[in-house]
């Protein structure tokens, strides 16, 4: 058993795996992928004392969603459930004045949402969720894509075009969503 | 038949010479992607699903409020509380001196843009939600996001 001086001797690589799996583990452990995703919403400005009254509305342009302590939902005074928010929104949104009861135009449509204190916050988020998805959907219908497409939109990767058909969505559809003070039954 | 009769015993070994650079890959990617968090939060945080997910444009202005029950109910009591940083506060009223110190981390021009993500508790009533929002409208704070998660069923 001569050895062969010329030669370095190897490492021995066969323990490299169980240090690399060691390591992975423990960033697999302790790796929490940042969520950095969400519903935005501009809250009002804050309340002036002697404020003028805000304009009044009319009364076909607001669109009244009311949720009790319950979580049950009162839309337009009658209720309904939570599938057929988006429907019911849509329908009030895009109306261009055709149904003497639903909104006169887009822009002048207001969503009112008006929750209870002992509401839960997963109901109102799905009831915003749902109010949004209305005007998302009908906005990627302006623009003559998919929902999918136009929630990935980025405006650093957009086409000129594609940018300029946003805005317009934008501004036909303005997310007009109104929040009420909430009224304190289940608190 | 011969073909398929068994010629020799000894099966050929799989070489896993390469899986130590795989596993390195795997490492490296989640090394790169950890962000170890900086705040201990210790209240109950099941965020609601949504699908009209937006993602935040600029994370530096975002400053992050938690509301939920806290996880340590004894020392805590059972209510739902609001986290700020490390810290549980008691009343409200605290937001808005906790919004303008954020602020002051802000370059100048920047300072009206703040974005507050509100991480709250599915579980949580509105009753704290809308005294805190009344403290971000007080603190002029107004642009808020309400963190989700994807919902992949709907």
């Amino acid at each position: 058993m001569a050895i062969d001086k010329n030669k370095t001797p190897e490492v021995n690589a066969g323990s490299m795996a169980d240090i690399a799996f060691l390591l992975l583990i423990f960033f697999l452990v302790t790796t929490t992928i940042a969520s950095d995703k969400g519903l935005p919403v501009l809250l009002p400005p804050k309340k002036e004392k002697d404020a003028l009254d805000q304009i009044k509305l009319k009364d076909r342009d607001v669109f009244k969603v009311l949720v009790n302590s319950k979580n049950q939902l009162l839309v337009e005074d009658e209720p309904l459930s939570v599938k057929e928010l988006r429907r019911k929104a849509k329908e009030f949104i895009s109306n261009n004045g055709k149904n003497p009861e639903l909104s006169t135009s887009p822009d002048k449509a207001v969503i009112s949402v008006k929750t209870d204190r002992g509401t839960k916050y997963s109901i109102y988020i799905y009831v915003l969720d749902e109010l949004k998805a209305a005007y998302n959907e009908l906005r990627a219908e302006q623009m003559g894509i998919g929902i999918e497409e136009y929630l990935n939109y980025d405006k650093k990767k957009a086409s000129k075009d594609l940018q300029e058909k946003y805005e317009a969505a934008k501004k036909a559809f303005p997310i007009q969503i109104s929040e009420a003070e909430p009224t304190n039954v289940g608190g | 038949m011969a073909k398929f009769g068994r010629k020799n015993k000894t099966e050929p070994a799989i070489s896993t010479a390469s899986l130590p650079d795989i596993v390195f890959m795997l490492l490296f990617f989640f090394m790169v992607t950890t962000v170890l968090r900086e705040t201990d939060i210790k209240l109950e945080q099941r965020l609601p699903k949504a699908t009209q997910l937006q993602k935040i444009e600029k994370k530096s202005l975002v400053s992050y409020i938690y509301v939920g029950k806290p996880k340590n109910s004894q020392t805590y009591g059972a209510d739902p509380k609001v986290q700020l940083n490390d810290a549980i506060i008691t009343s409200v009223d605290l937001i808005p001196d906790f919004i303008s110190k954020e602020r002051a981390k802000l370059t100048e021009a920047e300072r009206d843009q703040i974005t507050i993500s509100l991480k709250v508790d599915s579980e949580t009533k509105m009753g704290i939600l809308t005294d805190v929002k009344l403290q971000l409208r007080e603190a002029d704070a107004r642009k808020v996001n309400y963190a989700t998660v994807k919902d992949s069923k709907r």
